[in-house]
């Protein structure tokens, strides 16, 4: 297919993973960002064909696995109210809360709605005057401009149904928190190209400076991040910390202007509590108060208890990169996505997930 | 007998209305009630002036509580629910999916399907319009087919406890005489072939779902294979070990099921998967893998390896065959497991999906 095909061609793949092979000499690790990206180097068999020197590790890219357990329970609590349509990414759905998850809740006979994009959502809330219309507005700096977009859109046209219970992470701060942990092996990242489509890149030259780490913003495809992951290694091999654009045919340095705009118009940043990592500073979008109105947690008046992460889930160790999935005990046994334990496990872009869809070491061998 | 006056309707042109071969008769009412379910007269003016006129067969004539008849051979015997949202649709509707299906069914166990019956479940403010475009299709779905309806069921639920047609169809076919299709007849080494392009029913589902609305122009591939299966069965036989229709959970599942009960690998050749560019495009788009979409008018068959690209060839030739292509292979190695081999070199192993694909997030 036409712009896909050309990222995937057999040959260039081939010469990729010669030429990491020639350049690395010494043991690196590195971690990809985003889900998307882990998805991709599980799926296409990429890490299997990786000299051994190189370690990937597996970021917290992945909106649904960071999450946090009490937003899902918010979400639960506002799809169990009687007059409230609740509007949700699809893979949100599976995520359990402290006890249930959306998708439970949908069975029971919640109104929960899997929608592409939150402007859908308030055309829902035009045609449902009588209900109040809720849209789950997780995901990082990439869904944010679609979701600020949609209170700008409710607010223009008078739509006071409408609102969006906000958990928006952002991926720079979580960066700083993990380099700057004391366990931390990261030695290179490759930053998510989405993410800097819309952002851009000058969020990340004062981290590559701070913690002399190179970054290169990377694409999702197979010879995107084989790119990805040369470039990296080259800067390592050569002692160098710079920030680098792989994905050059949708990333600019500025990112998207008008998606900024948007996003600084209806969210502000504050602290953020991430799944399995613990509360990061100015790590998330919240609406802020000139568009208020639209809050889901300040119209319903919205306090629910700080609920308590299932311990037997190591998913904090997995997302700083400290463990791989298979080195997790519950792996596969008592932790499979028909019954996770954590969110890694139940987005098809979680960590866990991938490996337990797609990985030979995985527990699929002996299904 | 109760007299039918015949008028024509007007058949409104959306973009996949179907055209009426039959004219809708004149019923007094417009709309599904309860009452249609309850066996009294209005029960009996539906039937009588439509349905029972329109699958008009001698077995259906017999007007009993079932139907009476003897067969010779070997029969296979199988029944399947339908239940799709929206009921029309690019390619079809819930009454050839009602149909095909089970013909299908039928065919993957090596048989031709002679009768059928057929059963439904209404929802209580159906139009009498799209009730009588499902049942014109069902008849021609069904002549087309070669199969008679033979007996039936109507009944109808209130407003909100169904989704506006269910439909049940179960049938008997007779079975080929060189059929032997079963999993423990697979071999290692023996090839893996799919009859057509993958996931082009699902992806036309999922592009008219609420919310997920996007244009395409694929259509269902709704059809009745049972043709196709007895012509590869006549001149490949017993050359043929396993055939099954990749409906819901696609390929990926078919191949898991067999793959844990014969303890043998099979492996797929990612490049090697015939998949229409605009179902790739709406799978790349919505991060669905097509290996575990539904499809409705094609077989995957397990076929002895060194009649494999005869049979290839031979399934190309039909119509229902075009774009046949071997995808993989029965291994020793990786016992119980679906493993594939990406475009770029790599392994995966391509397992069981724990519930409904769900569209992602970015």
């Amino acid at each position: 297919m036409k712009f896909l095909s050309e990222y995937r061609d057999p040959e260039l793949a081939r010469q990729y993973f010669e030429e990491i092979r020639r350049v690395t000499t010494k043991p690196w690790t590195l971690m990809e960002i985003c889900g998307g990206q882990t998805h991709s180097l599980v799926r296409n068999g990429i890490l299997d064909l990786l000299p051994d020197k190189i370690t990937m590790v597996h970021g917290p890219g992945c909106p649904v696995c960071v999450t946090s357990i009490s937003v899902i329970d918010e979400a639960i609590h506002l799809a169990q109210k009687q007059n409230v349509i609740l509007c949700s990414f699809g893979d949100m759905l599976r995520v359990p809360g402290s006890s249930k998850s959306l998708l439970e809740v949908k069975s029971a006979g919640a109104d929960v709605r899997i929608l592409y994009s939150p402007l859908e959502a308030v055309q829902l809330a035009q045609q449902n005057p009588e209900k109040e219309v809720v849209f789950f507005a997780v995901g990082f700096e990439t869904t944010a401009p679609a979701n600020a977009l949609s209170v700008i859109q409710a607010d223009k046209l008078g739509v006071n149904n409408y609102s969006i219970l906000a958990s928006h992470v952002l991926v720079p701060p979580a960066m700083e928190a993990l380099l700057s942990d004391a366990e931390n092996k990261i030695d290179g990242f490759l930053a998510a190209g989405h993410v800097c489509t819309i952002m851009g890149m000058e969020e990340y030259y004062p981290i590559a400076e701070k913690y002399k780490t190179p970054i290169v913003v990377t694409g999702f495809e197979p010879l995107d991040l084989l790119q990805g992951i040369l470039m990296t290694v080259m800067q390592l091999e050569k002692g160098e910390y710079k920030v680098e654009n792989q994905y050059a045919r949708s990333v600019q340095r500025e990112g998207n202007r008008l998606a900024k705009d948007s996003i600084g118009k209806v969210f502000t940043i504050g602290d953020r509590q991430w799944r399995g990592i613990g509360s990061i500073p100015q790590s998330g979008y919240e609406v802020n108060d000139r568009y208020k109105r639209f809050n889901a947690r300040l119209k319903f008046d919205l306090n629910i208890p700080l609920a308590e992460e299932n311990k037997a889930c190591i998913s904090g160790d997995i997302m700083k990169g400290l463990k791989k999935p298979v080195q997790c005990p519950n792996f596969g046994t008592l932790c499979k996505p028909e019954h996770p334990l954590g969110a890694p496990m139940v987005s098809s872009e979680g960590a866990c997930a991938a490996y337990y869809h797609y990985s030979h070491t995985g527990p699929a061998q002996t299904i | 007998m109760q007299h039918i006056i015949i008028t024509p309707i007007q058949v409104q042109h959306k973009p996949f209305d179907m055209m009426l071969t039959c004219p809708m008769p004149k019923f007094d009412f417009d709309v599904i009630t309860l009452g249609h379910g309850s066996g009294g007269l209005l029960t009996h003016k539906l039937l009588g002036s439509g349905v029972f006129d329109l699958f008009k067969n001698d077995l259906l004539d017999q007007q009993h509580d079932g139907a009476s008849f003897s067969l010779e051979g070997n029969v296979a015997f199988s029944t399947d629910s339908y239940v799709v949202t929206p009921i029309f649709f690019p390619g079809g509707n819930i009454g050839d999916l009602a149909v095909n299906g089970t013909v299908n069914d039928l065919a993957m166990c090596g048989a031709k399907a002679k009768y059928l019956s057929l059963s439904f479940i209404l929802e209580e403010g159906l139009t009498m319009d799209d009730f009588w475009k499902i049942l014109v299709s069902i008849k021609e779905t069904a002549d087309k087919a070669g199969v008679k309806i033979v007996t039936g069921d109507t009944k109808v639920v209130e407003k909100g406890k169904g989704d506006k047609v269910f439909i049940n169809t179960s049938g008997i076919g007779i079975m080929h005489p060189k059929a032997k299709i079963h999993h423990n007849n697979i071999k290692a080494g023996d090839k893996i072939i799919i009859s057509g392009q993958l996931a082009n029913h699902g992806i036309t589902i999922m592009s008219l779902r609420k919310g997920l609305e996007f244009e395409t122009t694929i259509q269902s591939d709704t059809t009745a294979l049972h043709d196709t299966v007895m012509k590869m069965l006549d001149a490949f036989g017993d050359n043929i070990r396993f055939l099954r229709d990749p409906t819901r959970g696609g390929p990926a599942s078919v191949l898991n099921e067999i793959a844990g009960l014969t303890r043998l690998g099979y492996q797929l050749r990612q490049s090697a998967l015939p998949i229409d560019p605009q179902v790739e495009g709406a799978c790349e788009m919505l991060g669905l893998d097509p290996l575990y979409i539904a499809n409705e008018g094609i077989f995957l068959a397990i076929v002895k390896a060194d009649e494999a690209d005869e049979f290839l060839s031979a399934l190309k030739q039909d119509s229902n065959g075009i774009h046949a292509a071997i995808i993989g292979e029965v291994t020793k190695a990786n016992p119980g497991k679906v493993v594939l081999n990406s475009s770029i070199g790599g392994q995966r192993v391509v397992g069981f999906l724990p519930g409904e694909q769900l569209p992602r997030i970015c």
